[in-house]
């Protein structure tokens, strides 16, 4: 897909001719985020449309309790301390965002008023700044009102490096200034195509000024409200106890009529994803699951009985379950270092043999046998254009293709059945963290490498070892100390611009830098970072929507690794509750609209 | 007997200052950063990391940081979880009602059942009741928690629907209900726990009432025309539960610490659950204070058992 391909597509939507559901569909197929694609629309005059959701109630409350189960359970409610998707759930119960992300990637504004667009002269022509009109007589849970100075207060709060905060990345090359008591602008130092991050989502909840001036900095894990949040959200904060309860009452001043719906909210923690399947759609104790991490033969099973009581809500959204290919060799040592950056893997080093693995891993097997609803075979980011307008982008499982491959290359089969070249023996090791799913994949791809010639011997880490940032362990993802790993990557970030940064070469991963490095695959290749870096200083949000595809289209075309099956989020819900699910932001991000079908 | 309670006493310290040290080295040596998971996190750039392990000290020797620990144990500061961001102290105070309650009762539980069935199979052995007992108590303690768990939740909350499987610290009830509530979600973990519990004991019961129940001075009550009821209870039961008040005294400091299988299977949010979680977590003072605590009950209880076990048997001395 090229620049002017891209701005075809684009004319195409504003002029009615193709629908902003297809359009922001092809983007993610091509690996760019939904909510990237809408902002692409915005900027080029295509305001957002998020979907109506259709909430019935006739007034606010009345709905008695709302029943929540989370396996993992939050461990703490303050929405810039949150480590990982747990806490940021139980934070959005009482706290917002300027606005959230809907299923399709559209804003939907919460405590702004409206969403700024380049027609409502939200966002300056230069791409520099953007301006928010805040929503009026919002009122924090304690009376307090909610104003533009709040606002401004969590920019320097989470941009303040001792507040240690984790949200650090939104905020720290922004400035934020109050405009009057209810417009704030943001401003950026260069010009920013993608500006919808800080303030929205997942990592935009805002807490009160009043409460958390004093602990700003060195002092923020003291304040009492990291505890007792006081936000704007529907519920009221009654109760928390970390790693098992948190407890709300509906909030009565609520800044939406009408909502919301539920008398109480109870989010509970700890036990595993099967049982908190079943507590949902067998037995109907509780209202919603969060994270079903449940193979889809279990849950099938127990959506199956007559009388189940709840489903299974799939919902899609950035994460791909993928196979790293190391570019480095993982087993000789350079400098107290494996897989350094100073070596070429041995086998690697030829791109017949990349190839041929990638053509090795049989996508439809995992999805039909392992993944079932829960994983989607994927071939995403690679480019075809021919086929990109088809919605299956292209992949391919062939035995016989790989094998001429290998043949022509010169890897000739031993007696052993194994294939070899210049006395190297096509020989892996393929290694990913503990978990059913994982081994399974792993043995379909050993079973059609072993039937291409090459021996695959797998290896399975602990997931709390495997993911740690452990300097001292050799089993870490990171350190990648063997040939081929497998495992699940994020992109819940809207913006490509962080997450494509894995595989520019000054990101490699590396001793000097602790293996923090986010080039895991150590992968280098100058035409990846030159787009990069043009992408980077790129005003045109077209022309860099287009360097982005372009990087995609580097990286699995070579390929430096393999995608294998989509994962979208599944929850477990009641079949009365009707839940606003979205996979851009939180399972939580729309909890005010929340209501039981009587 | 003062000084050998002085004696212990001293004894005490260095063995806790040496279990401290070795679960700190142990805790210090396991994988895992608390802060792992940000790492992965593409939008957290790598100070953050950094910045958190400076404030909370990650990066000092171990040796300092076990020396920090232990003069603020001493002033009282059982340490600030770096996960949730709070005391553990009173992390700690949260989970304990939960664990006391069902684990108290499920010992409670344990005990009425374990004393009345071995007393009586000890005084007909090898008669039918006996029998039964036995072999129920065999498969009681063969079977694990975890297993009995899930049994019960398959058959009591999914076929016949009766109790709830997700125990809640917060029931909405007052009153009566609210008891009756209680009742029903603790009803499956108080039986699971207790049950097992049970078993072993009634078999130990038994073993220790029929060493005594054939002695001389026994006999002597019978001929005396005692009757077998007054016999039984006020001189064979008496000598016989001397081991077993020990048995159970020992056990004591399982009461606080939770059951961790079948906490983690009712989702009971007790101290057992609160240890696999902050272990999952890499939350060192968390593991580190619920696990140290829970040596000091054992050795306290150790001491407590021992002397309680000369209180109720004279004929042994402290020396």
């Amino acid at each position: 897909m090229t620049e002017r391909e891209l701005r075809r597509l684009i004319a195409a939507v504003k002029a009615g001719e193709l629908s902003r559901r297809v359009f922001v569909r092809r983007m993610v197929g091509l690996g760019l985020t939904a909510p990237f694609a809408t902002t692409l629309l915005s900027r080029a005059g295509v305001a957002q449309a998020p979907a109506k959701f259709e909430y019935k109630p006739g007034k606010a409350g009345g709905g008695g309790p709302l029943k929540t189960l989370f396996w993992q359970a939050p461990t703490l409610l303050n929405p810039h301390f949150a480590i990982g998707t747990k806490d940021q759930e139980g934070s959005r119960i009482f706290y917002e965002p300027l606005a959230g992300w809907d299923g399709e990637g559209n804003l939907v504004p919460m405590l702004a008023a409206e969403i700024p667009e380049t027609e409502n002269g939200g966002i300056s022509p230069d791409g520099k700044s953007v301006t928010w009109k805040l929503k009026k007589d919002v009122q924090w849970h304690d009376g307090r009102p909610f104003t533009a100075d709040d606002v401004v207060f969590n920019w320097e709060y989470a941009a303040d490096p001792a507040t240690a905060a984790t949200t650090i990345g939104s905020y720290k090359d922004i400035k934020v200034e109050k405009i009057d008591t209810h417009t704030i602008r943001i401003q950026f130092n260069k010009p920013t195509p993608f500006w919808a991050d800080a303030f929205i989502g997942q990592r935009g909840m805002i807490v009160p000024k009043h409460l958390f001036e004093a602990y700003k900095g060195g002092a923020s894990r003291d304040a009492p409200a990291n505890l007792k949040p006081v936000g704007t959200g529907p519920y009221k904060f009654v109760d928390f106890k970390p790693g098992d309860l948190v407890t709300g009452e509906r909030n009565p001043n609520y800044h939406l009529p009408n909502r919301p719906y539920f008398d109480t909210i109870e989010m509970k923690g700890g036990g595993d994803a099967v049982s908190a399947a079943r507590a949902v759609i067998q037995t109907g104790e509780y209202d919603y699951a969060w994270n079903m991490q449940v193979e889809d033969e279990i849950l099938l099973r127990l959506e199956d009985g007559g009388k189940a009581r709840g489903k299974a809500e799939i919902v899609a959204g950035g994460n791909i379950e993928h196979i790293q290919i190391n570019s480095t060799d993982p087993w000789t040592e350079v400098d107290g270092e494996r897989s350094s950056a100073k070596t070429k893997h041995p086998l690697f080093s030829d791109p017949a043999v990349r190839q041929a693995l990638a053509l090795l891993v049989d996508r439809a097997s995992v999805e039909q046998h392992i993944y079932g609803r829960t994983g989607i075979a994927t071939g995403n980011f690679v480019n075809n254009p021919p086929r990109f307008v088809s919605k299956n982008t292209h992949w391919e499982f062939n035995v016989d293709k790989a094998n001429q491959l290998l043949e022509q290359a010169g890897w000739k089969r031993g007696s052993d059945g194994v294939r070899a070249k210049d006395g190297k023996k096509l020989k892996l090791v393929f290694q990913t963290a503990t978990n059913a799913p994982r081994q399974k994949t792993q043995a379909i791809v050993k079973q059609a490498c072993q039937k291409a010639g090459i021996d695959v011997e797998l290896k399975s880490v602990t997931s709390s070892v495997y993911f740690s940032s452990d300097v001292a362990n050799p089993d870490t993802y990171s350190k990648f100390y063997c040939d081929i790993q497998m495992y699940t990557t994020t992109m819940g970030e809207p913006d490509p611009n962080q997450f494509m940064r894995q595989f520019l070469s000054s990101e490699i991963a590396t001793k000097d830098n602790k293996w923090q490095g986010r080039n895991i695959t150590r992968w280098r290749n100058d035409e990846y970072d030159k787009a990069y870096q043009m992408a980077e200083g790129e005003l045109d949000a077209v022309r860099r929507a287009a360097l982005f595809i372009k990087m995609n289209d580097l990286v699995v075309g070579d390929p430096a690794e393999i995608p294998v099956v989509y994962r979208p989020r599944v929850s477990a819900v009641s079949r009365q509750l009707r839940p606003h699910p979205s996979g851009w932001d939180n399972d939580m991000w729309d909890l005010r609209n929340w209501y039981r079908e009587t | 007997m003062s000084r050998y309670l002085l004696r212990r006493l001293l004894i005490l310290v260095p063995s806790l200052l040496g279990i401290s040290i070795v679960l700190f080295t142990a805790l210090a040596l396991a994988p895992g950063d608390p802060f792992g998971e940000l790492a992965t996190n593409p939008n957290v750039p790598p100070e953050v990391g950094a910045a958190l392990r400076a404030k909370f000290g990650l990066d000092d020797p171990v040796w300092r940081r076990y020396l920090h620990w232990l003069v603020a144990m001493l002033h009282g500061d059982w340490g600030f979880s770096f996960v949730s961001r709070m005391d553990v102290d009173r992390l700690i105070l949260q989970r304990l009602p939960a664990t006391l309650l069902v684990i108290g009762s499920s010992q409670v539980l344990a005990l009425l059942i374990a004393l009345p069935v071995g007393v009586l199979a000890a005084t007909r052995p090898y008669s039918l009741f006996d029998q039964v007992a036995n072999t129920f108590a065999f498969i009681g303690f063969s079977l694990p928690t975890f297993f009995t768990g899930l049994l019960f939740i398959l058959v009591f909350s999914i076929y016949l629907d009766w109790l709830p499987f997700v125990f809640r610290s917060d029931l909405a009830a007052t009153g009566w209900r609210w008891y009756w509530e209680e009742f029903r979600q603790a009803v499956m973990p108080v039986a699971v726990l207790g049950l097992f519990q049970a078993a072993s004991w009634t078999r130990y019961v038994r073993s220790a009432v029929l060493d005594v129940i054939r002695l001389d001075y026994v006999t002597t009550a019978r001929a005396k025309g005692i009757a077998e009821r007054a016999v039984v209870t006020r001189h064979v039961v008496r000598n016989a539960l001397i081991p077993v008040v020990t048995l159970v005294a020992l056990s004591m400091p399982a009461v606080f610490g939770g059951a961790i299988v079948t906490e983690q299977i009712f989702r009971i949010p007790g101290i057992g659950s609160l240890l696999i979680s902050s272990i999952l977590a890499n939350d060192t003072p968390v593991i580190m204070a619920v696990t140290f605590v829970f040596a000091c009950l054992v050795i306290l209880f150790n001491l407590f058992a021992d002397i309680l076990y000369g209180w109720l048997d004279p004929r042994i001395s402290y020396r």
